[in-house]
């Protein structure tokens, strides 16, 4: 008996034990980043990265925050986290509303050729970023939205909805015809059985939807500095520049401080509704 | 309430046809069995009735209308659906009054109306839960509830208990010819078990691949089936189908000759006008006698019985006649395997059907 709990103790020490390392290893990162955000410039000059600041400062934050300077302008990070938010918002809504209808009516009103419509869509995941570069310039240029945070909705919002339909399909699949059928003998029509029963139906991935395309249109890079150029850039794109561009000592707390910035939204919105998120990914039927 | 026409419908998928020209008519307050197995075209009549398929050919009337381009809403019909199709995130009370919100009926009219189908159905202290919270008969109550506030001319249902217990099925299958009796509107209900539609139909229309095998009330397609498919079909268990030949027997009816382990027996007095029998003197025939209709005697056939199988009420006796497996309803304890029993046959209810065409002979 004894020695039985003892090697089942062992176990768990092993387990806990190779747990806390990887945990540790992969916090590492943060922990540089927090500290450093933390630390006067001579500070972090003077002595390590990773040891605790000596006296905690949050001057770094608030340069990042309101007056680093970015190429000639020195308001700091802020202009463009307004850019980043007023162009994620509609950005995500527009792309979740969009593949929530498309989900919808490729699962409960299907056509002929559905399947490849929803085939054709499936493939737009697998396109890379660089293949639509030239043809998405060409198109703004011609709408006239070359440039602008506008411009930025669209392109996210178009190439958002292949992974949102992907999302609402495979949910909406789950969910009975029957229930469709039962409404149109209610009376309801096409929205009505949209807004009415489905939607509310859909909560799980409408928070996964949103999510990733949050993150996706909040950390993307290579659209902002392709379609935007200085006022009207996403904060991805001002963050390379804090960084990159520096006259003299290179300000490690500012650049730490500027990426953590441009990091805390996907943070909060995953903290948030993280939860729903898993419960999201994982949901089966709607048990009716 | 109202009459119920399918005059002539035929539904085909590109080249695949799934209901062959189907002829079916109710009237006011029958209850409708559509019977048969999956596949037989049973459910895509009732969708088309209720309008949520296309009818490729043919007429569907309600109340002496045609209704085959009305919308679903506009055909003043209700279902009740096998996965019942409660929308799950409204309440027992929303999802009742659900139809009558898009109908725009006043608020207190809702309530009145909701109230009389949860009295009906014994749920008004569910009316606040949730789908999820209730049980599968509950949740059937509640599709029936959601049925009953519309006040249609016709109620569809389709295989409404097949996703409950055993025990809860019985029960709900007396609610549901209740409902009928209480409410006399015309119904479809749409099953494929021959009990559920032996009980509660007043009309049963037997499906097999898309056409109507056999038509009428629920006695005539027991006693009188239209051909062995349907005679295998209801009933359990089964009537017995036995290979034989017909003669002329001496008082001028019809007499089927059957082989035996222990010789040929007759069975005299069969049912069969004198023109047809004329036609199969002599020919091969299919008997098709009910279990229950054989019987201890003295005098009867001479058979082995092979396997015993007490139900409870009764005993099934398993035995060899005509060279297929045939089975006899009898008393408790009126038999054991191994016995040699004298059964008689009630010849009077003998079917005959053609030994070819497998359709019945009159």
């Amino acid at each position: 008996m004894a020695t039985e709990r003892q090697s089942r103790a062992l176990g768990r020490l092993f387990i806990y034990g190779s747990l806390g390392a990887l945990a540790i290893f992969y916090l590492m990162p943060l922990w540089v980043m927090i500290v450093t955000s933390l630390k006067s410039l001579d500070e972090i000059y003077a002595g390590s990265f990773i040891g605790l600041p000596k006296v905690v400062t949050f001057e770094a934050w608030a340069k990042a925050w309101g007056t680093a300077c970015i190429g000639t302008r020195c308001e700091g990070l802020r202009p463009y986290f307004i850019n980043s938010i007023s162009m994620v918002i509609p950005a995500v809504i527009l792309s979740s509303g969009i593949g929530a209808i498309n989900g919808y009516v490729l699962t409960k009103w299907r056509f002929k050729g559905s399947n490849v419509v929803f085939g054709m869509l499936l493939f737009g995941c697998f396109l890379p970023f660089q293949a639509v570069l030239l043809p998405m310039a060409q198109v703004l240029g011609w709408l006239g939205l070359s440039g602008s945070v506008a411009g930025l909705i669209m392109v996210h919002t178009v190439y958002g909805i292949a992974f949102t339909t992907l999302f609402f399909r495979n949910y909406f699949i789950t969910i009975p015809d029957e229930l469709t059928k039962a409404a149109q003998i209610d009376g309801a029509g096409f929205f009505r059985i949209f807004f009415s029963i489905m939607l509310p139906a859909a909560l799980p991935i409408i928070v996964v939807s949103c999510i990733w395309q949050f993150t996706q249109i909040w950390n993307d890079f290579l659209f902002g500095v392709s379609f935007t150029a200085g006022e009207g850039t996403p904060i991805t794109v001002a963050l390379n520049n804090i960084v990159n561009v520096t006259m003299g000592r290179k300000q490690y707390n500012v650049d730490m401080a500027s990426a953590m910035i441009a990091a805390i939204p996907t943070l909060v919105v995953y903290v948030v509704a993280g939860r729903y998120f898993v419960r999201g990914l994982t949901a089966g039927a709607v048990k009716g | 309430m109202a009459t119920l026409e399918i005059d002539r419908v035929k539904k085909s998928y590109g080249q695949m046809d799934v209901l062959k020209e189907v002829n079916i008519s109710v009237g006011d307050g029958d209850f409708l069995v559509l019977l048969g197995p999956s596949g037989c075209g049973k459910s895509t009549l009732l969708n088309m009735i209720a309008g949520l398929e296309d009818i490729t050919s043919g007429e569907i009337r309600i109340a002496g209308e045609a209704v085959n381009d009305r919308s679903p809403k506009d055909r003043d019909i209700a279902m009740v659906f096998q996965s019942y199709a409660l929308y799950p995130t409204m309440t027992v009370r929303q999802n009742i009054e659900f139809g009558m919100k898009i109908r725009g009926v006043p608020a207190e009219e809702r309530a009145r109306h909701t109230k009389i189908a949860a009295d009906m159905l014994q749920m008004a202290h569910l009316l606040d839960r949730r789908p999820s919270q209730l049980s599968g008969g509950q949740r059937q109550r509640v599709a029936m509830g959601r049925a009953i506030v519309r006040e249609p001319k016709l109620f569809l249902f389709d295989e409404p208990l097949s996703n409950l217990d055993a025990k809860l099925r019985v029960d709900m299958r007396t609610e549901i010819k209740r409902l009928h009796q209480r409410l006399g509107t015309t119904i479809v209900y749409v099953t494929h078990d021959q009990i559920e539609a032996m009980t509660l139909a007043t009309r049963i229309a037997v499906m097999k691949d898309g056409i109507v095998q056999h038509f009428g009330p629920p006695q005539e397609v027991y006693d009188r089936p239209a051909n062995t498919y349907v005679a295998r079909f209801v009933g359990s268990p089964a009537m017995n189908i036995i290979p034989a030949t017909l003669h002329v027997g001496a008082d001028g009816r019809a007499e089927a000759a059957v082989s035996l382990p222990s010789g040929e027996a007759r069975i005299a007095g069969i049912p069969l006008s004198a023109a047809t029998l004329k036609g199969y003197h002599g020919q091969k025939v299919l008997l098709g006698i009910r279990p229950e209709h054989f019987s201890l005697s003295t005098t009867g056939l001479d058979t082995h019985i092979d396997v015993v199988e007490p139900t409870g009420p009764d005993t099934l006796a398993v035995f060899s006649m005509g060279g297929t497996e045939v089975i006899a309803r009898l008393e408790p304890f009126a038999a054991a395997a191994g016995d040699r029993l004298r059964l008689a046959v009630k010849e009077e209810k003998v079917v005959l059907f053609d030994a070819a065409t497998e359709a019945r002979l009159d």
